[in-house]
C-alpha cells in the first residue's frame, strides 16, 4: 500500500511544482470552450438545441482530462529514457503496484485539471444542477483513470519519444473530435454514429453531461457500466504489458 | 575460505542475432572490488542489467548473494544497490524526497528510514542541501546522492556503472573515497565499470576485461600488467583490446541523451 501511495504522491508533487504545465495544459481547452462555445452559440440556439455553452462545457472538461491523462504516457517514456523508471524497476516491489500507483497519481492530476476547467466554465455561465456534481465528479474520475491507464499501456510498448506525436494525431485528436464533445449524438450519419459508439470517450462525456445537464443520450447507467468494464480490461492489459518492460 | 557472492556461468544475451554478451563466466568473492573493463559496446552494461534483474539472459546462470535473479527476484533485488550509468533521480523532487522514495520502495519503516537517510546524506556531504530540488544540483552532487540512495537498504553488493563519468577530479576522488570506505568498513562487495582505467587500477582487487561480448582476461591489476609486460593497467588494456576505434551506431537512447542536453540549457 505504501508503495502505491509514494508513487501517487510523487506524481502530485511533480504536478504541483511545475506550474507552467498546470497553466499550459489549460490553454487549449479554454480556447475551445470560449471560441466554440460563444462562436457557435447562436447557430445552435437557432437550430432549437438550446444553450451551446452548456452543451459544450462537459465535452471540454472531458477533453482536458483526456489530454492530461494521456500525457502520463509521455511521462513514462520520459522516465524510461532518463533513467528514473529503472530505479523503480530494480526495486523489490511488484510491477503491478508501480503501475497502479502511477495510474492513480496520473489520474488524480488529470482529474484536478478537469475540475479547474469545470470551475472556470461555471464562472462564465455554465448552468449546472448542484445536486448532480458528485455524480459528474465520479464520471470525470472514471475518464481520468481509463485514459491514464491507456496512456501508460501504450507507453510500455514504446521506447522513444519520437513516436508520441503520432499518438497525438492518430489517437488523441480522433478520440476528442469523434466523441460527442462538440456535437449532439442524435441523427448522425450511420458511419459516424458507429465510430462515436466505439469511442470510449463518448461514454465519459455522455455521463458527465447527463449528470450535469440531465441530457444523456446513451443513459447514465450504460455509461457507467461501459467505462468500468473498460477500466478493468485496460488495467489487466496494461499491467501485463508493463510487467514485460525491460530497461 | 572466501565466500562467493556473485557467480555467472555461460551467460549470453542476443539482441536480434547480435551477440551482446557471448558465453561469459566469472565469480566474485565477498568483499572484493571487481572492475569490469571494456571498450564501448563491449557488453558491460548489458551484463550489469542481467545481473540486476533488468534484462533476461538468453542463456546461462546467475547467482546473486545465493539467489537466482530470475526466480527469487525480490530477494536478489534486496541484495544489491545500483548506481546507473545515466542519472536516475527525479529532478523535481528534493534530495531527501528521492532518498525517502527509495527507502519506501525497499520497505523500510519510518524510524529506520529517517536515521539511515540522515546518516547517508551526511556521509556524501549533502546534508545541508537535503531540501533542495535535485534539478539545481551539479553532476557531482547528483552522483553522490545516487550513491547514498543505493546504500539505504544496506545492500551486500553495490553496482556502479561508470560512476565517475563526466565528473571533475575532485568529485571523482571523493566518489572513490566513499567506495573504498564502504568496502573496508562494511565489507561491501563492489562491481564497477569505468573507462578511467587508472582509477580501476587504484581501487580494484580483481579486473576482468571484456571485449566483443567475451571476457578476454581476468586477474588482479598486477597480474594483468605482468602478463602483458605493461607499465600500467591502461597499457595492458590497450594491448589486450587493440587500438582500433569502436564504431557504434547511435541508438535512440543516444539521440535522447543529446536532446536532453539541449532542453536542459
Amino acid at each position: 500500500m505504501q508503495v502505491i501511495y509514494i508513487m501517487w504522491l510523487r506524481q502530485l508533487k511533480r504536478y504541483w511544482r511545475s506550474k507552467s504545465r498546470m497553466l499550459g495544459s489549460l490553454g487549449q481547452p479554454l480556447l475551445f470552450l470560449f471560441a466554440l462555445g460563444f462562436g457557435f452559440g447562436s447557430v445552435f440556439q437557432k437550430a432549437g438545441q438550446g444553450n451551446y455553452f452548456d452543451f459544450l462545457a462537459p465535452g471540454i472538461i472531458a477533453m482536458s482530462i483526456l489530454f492530461n491523462a494521456m500525457f502520463n504516457g509521455i511521462e513514462v517514456i520520459w522516465d524510461r529514457q532518463f533513467g528514473f523508471l529503472k530505479e523503480t524497476l530494480v526495486a523489490p516491489v511488484s510491477r503491478f503496484k508501480i503501475m497502479a500507483g502511477r495510474t492513480l497519481g496520473g489520474a488524480t492530476v488529470a482529474f484536478i485539471q478537469g475540475i479547474i476547467v469545470f470551475i472556470i466554465a461555471a464562472m462564465f455561465g455554465f448552468k449546472i444542477n448542484l445536486a448532480a456534481i458528485p455524480l459528474a465528479l465520479l464520471f470525470m474520475f472514471l475518464i481520468a483513470i481509463l485514459f491514464t491507464a491507456i496512456g501508460i499501456a501504450i507507453a510500455s510498448k514504446m521506447d522513444d519519444m519520437h513516436a508520441f506525436p503520432l499518438i497525438m494525431n492518430f489517437i488523441l485528436m480522433p478520440l476528442f473530435f469523434l466523441s460527442g464533445a462538440l456535437f449532439p449524438l442524435d441523427n448522425l450519419p450511420k458511419a459516424m454514429d458507429f465510430i462515436v459508439k466505439i469511442n470510449p470517450l463518448s461514454y465519459g462525456i455522455d455521463g458527465v453531461r447527463g449528470a450535469l445537464t440531465g441530457a444523456s443520450h446513451i443513459g447514465i447507467l450504460n455509461d457507467f457500466i461501459v467505462l468500468s468494464a473498460l477500466i478493468v480490461i485496460v488495467g489487466i492489459l496494461g499491467s501485463w504489458l508493463f510487467s514485460k518492460v525491460e530497461a | 575460505m572466501k565466500k562467493e557472492i556473485i557467480s555467472v556461468k555461460n551467460l549470453s544475451k542476443n539482441f536480434k542475432g547480435f551477440k551482446a554478451v557471448n558465453n561469459i563466466s566469472f565469480s566474485i568473492n565477498e568483499g572484493e572490488i571487481f572492475a569490469f573493463l571494456g571498450p564501448n559496446g563491449a557488453g558491460k552494461t548489458t551484463t550489469i542489467k542481467m545481473l540486476t534483474t533488468l534484462l533476461k539472459p538468453s542463456f546461462g546462470e546467475i547467482t546473486i548473494n545465493g539467489f537466482n535473479p530470475l526466480v527469487e527476484k525480490d530477494a536478489a533485488r534486496h541484495s544489491f544497490g545500483i548506481v546507473f550509468q545515466d542519472p536516475s533521480l527525479d529532478d523535481e523532487l528534493t534530495a531527501y524526497e528521492n532518498m525517502e522514495f527509495h527507502a519506501i520502495l525497499y520497505g523500510l519503516n519510518k524510524k529506520i528510514r529517517k536515521s539511515r537517510i540522515n546518516g547517508l546524506l551526511k556521509f556524501v556531504e549533502l546534508w545541508d542541501r537535503k531540501d533542495e530540488q535535485v534539478k539545481h544540483f551539479s553532476g557531482g552532487m547528483k552522483r553522490r546522492l545516487e550513491i547514498a540512495r543505493g546504500l539505504i537498504h544496506h545492500p551486500k553488493i553495490l553496482f556502479l556503472d561508470e560512476p565517475t563519468l563526466g565528473l571533475d577530479p575532485q568529485t571523482r576522488n571523493h566518489v572513490w573515497k566513499y567506495v573504498l570506505e564502504l568496502n573496508k568498513k562494511e565489507g561491501m562487495t563492489v562491481f564497477l565499470t569505468t573507462h578511467y582505467i587508472e582509477e580501476a587500477e587504484k581501487v580494484a582487487s580483481t579486473v576482468a576485461i571484456i571485449d566483443h561480448g567475451k571476457i578476454i582476461k581476468t586477474g588482479s591489476p598486477l597480474q594483468l600488467k605482468n602478463q602483458t609486460k605493461s607499465k600500467s593497467l591502461e597499457d595492458a588494456f590497450l594491448k589486450l583490446t587493440g587500438h582500433d576505434l569502436r564504431e557504434e551506431k547511435a541508438s535512440s537512447r543516444d539521440s535522447m541523451r543529446q536532446n536532453r542536453r539541449m532542453w536542459r540549457r
